[in-house]
């Protein structure tokens, strides 16, 4: 039995394929993309944050801390101050856990995935980063029926990918951007193992949705926006695209992992509607079924 | 809405809620003169009848469906054979902040000169508290239970499809057999039930009497105005009220005014709680609907409009006015008149027509506090109707509710019903199930559960008075373990429901006694052929209830102590009740660490959920089964109107880490702010209580419009309907919260610590957002807004 880090399992979950699904959120991803609404998934292991607006200044984490808590990078990331803080201010952000214990939280909401057509979602963090304990999880759901969906930017060897594929009934496939070099400006790595895993999956899965963030200052070009449509139509078993304008709303969490905003965060705007309408007629035009994510 | 329902609905909204002193003059006038001429029975018959033949006859201009209770829109009658106000509660009732009634000189005159001279000491409010024992009084003031029957009477009472198929000379003809059939000299009761039967009939009389008075005005206003078309329309209000609720209805129009009158009858009759109700309106309309519509003399614009002139109907009779300890337990204007759509047609079918479509329709538009309305979804409702129903209720106030149609008939079912009468039961007041026109199912008082255990830690002394209340089960230090503990609480319990049941059983003979309801009587299968009065177990059906408030906080309290003081021994439980007795002072992170690290309801945990199902059984241990006077029993349901804030304004703090004074958790919902894990884990842990044993529970879940508001969320609210329906839970409510909510979500986070609000793909607690995400949100939703 394998065990993995998760490091959120969020149940109600409108927007991460059909119906009510309870996502999954795996720990650790390769690429440090700025506009990340999961700044606390980049690390593999667990690791402890801080919400200042909760803290009333009991000192029980300071008592607790085998590290006298200060300096930050002492800290072992043992959760000791986060057992310790009486609000939770303090808190562990991503648990060891096995593969066992994830299917009876998954379990949990089986009779809502049965009357909305919902099921699980993974995401991340890059779930292929954690192969072996993603592919039990998506074993167990298979064998009981339970309806998957993998979110991932494949930002993993080929080989996992495809030995997970016959898993997993829809794929929600990130990408960001065509340009190789605006790529690894953007997210830390270059886009040539994703294109070729998207186009090896085309090979053997029939229902990819590729979702695509609209990113201020990042993407949000016509000239980049029909160069992802050119891919999205060229890519085999794509079922739907889907474009998610960029938003704020994960502003805060920097701050609570002791991290500094990225300066790019201090000036991007969430793209207007008629923006996105304008960038969706260009994957319309190629023939592509194209949806504009929630707010 | 047309241009006349238009107006009709701002008048009512604009009409200010006042006393009305007619009826308290006519009934007193009618008592000096004649208390004691006739059996009790008749007496109520006839003062019934002289408040029909007396009291003032008001059409108002434009109105299709005719008739009101007091002499004018919004002006309230008030009962003092039931509670006789006093100056000084008229004047508390001119001038307190919220649920205000404007009382004038006129009013004030008529009270001090002849009201109150005659009643004071004479009211049923007086005889019933002078006759309950001191040990009721106690439990009483120290806000254990409420009690309904202290000033307004049993009622919670819905109609069947009865008076669409006969009339009220039909009914005198059966009054008038089961007269014939009385056999006096085998029947010890006989003439006890002929003096019943007798005014039954003059309570007919009465009514036929009451509409015919409406027929003459019509006539006499038709006479008056030249506009020709308002003529025609005064005619055939003329013709309806000449025909119903004489004869059964034989139009669409018809069964709405025959309805309305019944209707008002039983509100001028007594007080009963929760007004009167049309129960499954969409069915018993149906037939008229399409038969006006086959034959041309209906149009679908024609009936949506008198559907909505009957609305505001409802909407134009506040609740009578309640006060003191009543007034904190369910504050507000609404009467509850609760109209119920769809649901199961007696074979078993789905009963959602072109009518409940319509209805809700008509909700929508109408926006109205008052009436109340429900669906009732079954496993057979399409999907279309409960999305129709989900898109009203995005649209705010909370209405309708949504009821598990096929658990309200296994209710019943447990309870003894027949299959049919339970199929053509539902839902009415808030939550509270009930065999339509055949049962007095009557809520006699909300019970404090949370006290209970306060008085098990206390050794039955209550921390805010000082004083013994309860058995001695124990100090808290005496407790070596959470069942010892549990035990102490069961004891308490089963001391003060002994209390609560032996009050109740006084107040139900008083009400048989002396306050019978002969019309009511009429309506209700089987008083007409026992002889026998709604109001002493007439009915087919006589369940009572009393209802658990705070099943949510005990739950938390319980898993508090359970884990800390027993479990990981991390304080000593009497050291824990000395911190509850200072309400935490200088201890503010225990509490945060109680608060916060409790393993709690509504997050489909089986440590906590196993739990409320321990409190959920000891309650109905202790209830169900028992008798009361009527040949029926005591069950329990689990609602608490406002309740749960007076309750918990006499609760001192809780091992939860809730502080002393606040409100308690309300109905089934878990404490404001304890679930952290969304909307299924609350669905789930609420659906683990056993709701088939009760006698209906009230799931409150809110959300923000946005929410609710692309077809994602719409699908997604449908599936969580549809999962805790299969979970077999009774009730739900959605409420949608708009800005002014979350504006005060805002500035007071504690208070509204359970709001979800959609942010970015997901949802989220709306307190735990930053000040500039919750503006973005705010602004989102003002954006989205109605």
């Amino acid at each position: 039995m394998s065990s993995g880090v998760i490091f959120n399992l969020q149940r109600y979950s409108l927007h991460d394929g059909p119906g009510i699904r309870t996502t999954v959120f795996l720990k650790g991803c390769p690429a440090r993309c700025w506009w990340c609404h999961n700044p606390e998934s980049h690390a593999a292991t667990p690791e402890i944050a801080c919400s200042q607006n909760r803290c009333i200044s009991c000192d029980a984490c300071l008592l607790a801390c085998h590290e006298g808590l200060r300096p930050r990078n002492a800290c072992r990331n043992c959760g000791a101050c986060a057992e310790a803080c009486p609000t939770g201010a303090r808190e562990m952000i991503g648990r060891e856990t096995t593969a066992a214990d994830v299917f009876k939280e998954i379990l949990k909401d089986r009779m809502f995935f049965e009357d909305s057509g919902g099921g699980v979602t993974f995401s991340g963090g890059e779930p292929l980063c954690q192969p072996a304990f993603l592919k039990e999880l998506l074993s167990k759901c298979r064998a009981h029926g339970i309806h998957t969906a993998v979110d991932t930017a494949a930002l993993c060897p080929t080989e996992p990918l495809i030995d997970l594929a016959p898993l997993v009934d829809l794929f929600l496939f990130d990408l960001k951007c065509a340009d190789n070099d605006l790529h690894l400006r953007g997210t830390g790595t270059g886009n040539a193992a994703i294109l070729a895993n998207l186009e090896a999956l085309g090979r053997v899965h029939r229902n990819i949705w590729i979702r695509i963030p609209v990113v201020p200052g990042f993407n949000d070009t016509a000239q980049e926006m029909e160069a992802l449509a050119g891919l999205a139509a060229g890519a085999a078993g794509v079922r739907e695209v889907w474009l998610l304008p960029y938003h704020g709303s994960w502003s805060a969490k920097p701050a609570r992992l002791g991290k500094k905003a990225p300066k790019e965060a201090a000036t991007a705007q969430a793209p207007a509607a008629e923006t996105m309408d304008n960038f969706a007629r260009l994957f319309t035009n190629r023939g592509l079924d194209i949806r504009i994510g929630g707010v | 809405m047309t241009g006349r329902t238009e107006r009709l609905r701002e008048e009512s909204l604009a009409a200010e809620p006042a006393i009305s002193a007619e009826r308290a003059l006519l009934i007193t006038e009618f008592y000096r003169e004649n208390e004691g001429r006739w059996s009790v029975p008749v007496l109520r018959a006839k003062s019934f009848y002289h408040l029909c033949e007396k009291k003032t006859i008001y059409i108002g201009d434009g109105e299709l469906v005719v008739g009101e209770r007091g002499p004018a829109p919004k002006l309230v009658s008030t009962y003092p054979e039931l509670t006789c106000h006093s100056l000084e509660d008229l004047r508390i009732l001119d001038s307190r902040e919220k649920t205000w009634y404007r009382v004038d000189e006129a009013c004030l005159k008529i009270y001090r000169e002849s009201v109150i001279p005659y009643w004071e000491g004479r009211s049923l409010r007086e005889k019933i508290f002078a006759a309950l024992p001191e040990e009721w009084h106690e439990a009483y003031r120290h806000g254990i239970f409420t009690e309904f029957m202290e000033q307004r009477a049993p009622g919670h009472t819905v109609l069947d499809d009865k008076i669409y198929r006969k009339g009220l000379l039909d009914f005198k003809k059966e009054i008038a057999q089961a007269i014939e059939a009385l056999d006096f000299a085998a029947d010890p009761d006989a003439w006890a039930r002929r003096e019943e039967l007798v005014a039954m009939d003059i309570s007919c009389d009465a009514v036929i009497l009451f509409a015919e008075r409406h027929a003459k005005l019509a006539e006499s206003m038709a006479a008056a105005t030249s506009d020709a078309a308002r003529k025609q329309e005064l005619l055939k209000i003329a013709a309806n009220c000449r025909w119903v609720p004489a004869h059964a209805p034989t139009d669409y129009w018809e069964a709405l005014q025959s309805y309305w009158f019944c209707h008002l009858a039983v509100i001028t009759e007594l007080n009963g709680w929760d007004a009167f109700s049309p129960g499954h309106l969409d069915q018993h309309l149906h037939p008229f609907y399409l038969q006006g519509v086959e034959s041309g003399t209906l149009t679908e614009a024609g009936a949506r409009e008198l559907m909505e002139c009957f609305f505001v109907k409802f909407n134009n009779h506040p609740s009578p006015p309640k006060v003191g300890v009543t007034a904190a337990e369910s504050g507000t204007y609404t009467d509850f008149a609760n109209i119920n759509l769809g649901g199961l047609l007696p074979d078993g079918s789905d009963g959602s027509n072109e009518v409940s479509h319509l209805i809700l329709d008509v909700i929508d538009e109408m926006h109205l506090l008052q009436p109340s309305s429900n669906v009732q979804l079954s496993r057979k409702s399409p999907d279309a109707f409960l999305k129709h129903t989900l898109k009203v209720v995005r649209n705010g106030y909370g209405f309708p509710s949504i009821f598990n149609a096929d658990a309200v008939v296994e209710e019943q079912l447990r309870q003894g019903k027949t299959l049919v009468d339970a199929r053509a039961g539902g839902c009415s007041g808030c939550v509270e199930v009930g065999a339509f026109g055949k049962e007095a199912y009557i809520l006699t008082g909300y019970f404090n559960l949370v006290k209970m255990l306060e008085l098990a830690l206390h050794d039955g002394v209550d921390p805010m008075t000082g004083r013994q209340l309860g058995p001695r089960t124990g100090r808290a230090e005496s407790f070596n373990s959470f069942e010892a503990l549990f035990e102490a609480f069961r004891a308490q319990l089963s001391h003060f429901i002994d209390i609560k049941i032996r009050g109740n059983r006084l107040i139900e003979m008083i009400y048989a006694s002396t306050m019978p309801a002969p019309f009511l009587s009429v309506l209700t299968d089987d008083c007409i052929s026992r002889g026998v009065d709604y109001n002493a177990g007439g009915a087919r059906y006589n369940n009572s209830f009393i209802q658990g408030v705070g099943i949510g906080s005990i739950t938390d309290a319980l898993s508090a102590i359970k884990e800390q003081v027993f479990e990981r021994k991390a304080i000593p439980l009497a050291d824990l009740v000395a911190e509850l007795d200072a309400d935490f002072a200088g201890q503010e992170p225990l509490r945060q660490r109680l608060w916060n690290k409790t393993r709690k309801y509504g997050n489909d945990d089986d440590y906590a959920d196993d739990l409320m199902r321990l409190v959920f059984d000891a309650f109905f241990d202790v209830v169900d089964g028992r008798p009361n006077t009527k040949n029926g029993v005591y069950r329990i349901e689990m609602l608490p109107t406002t309740c749960h804030v007076y309750f918990g304004s006499v609760v001192g703090a809780t091992p939860d880490g809730r502080r002393r004074g606040t409100p308690l958790s309300e109905g089934i919902s878990p404490v404001q702010g304890a679930d952290r894990n969304g909307p299924t884990a609350v669905i789930r842990s609420a659906g683990k209580m056993d709701h088939i044993r009760s006698g209906g529970t009230l799931l409150n879940l809110k959300f923000s419009p946005t929410l609710l508001f692309d077809a994602n969320g719409l699908d997604g609210v449908a599936g969580l309907v549809r999962s805790y329906f299969r979970m077999d839970g009774h009730h739900v409510q959605f409420n949608v919260v708009n800005v002014a909510t979350l504006k005060r979500a805002q500035a007071n986070p504690s208070e509204h610590r359970d709001l979800i609000v959609r942010v970015a793909g997901y949802s989220d607690y709306f307190c735990d957002l930053s000040v500039e995400l919750q503006n973005e949100i705010i602004a989102r939703t003002e954006h989205a807004s109605f």
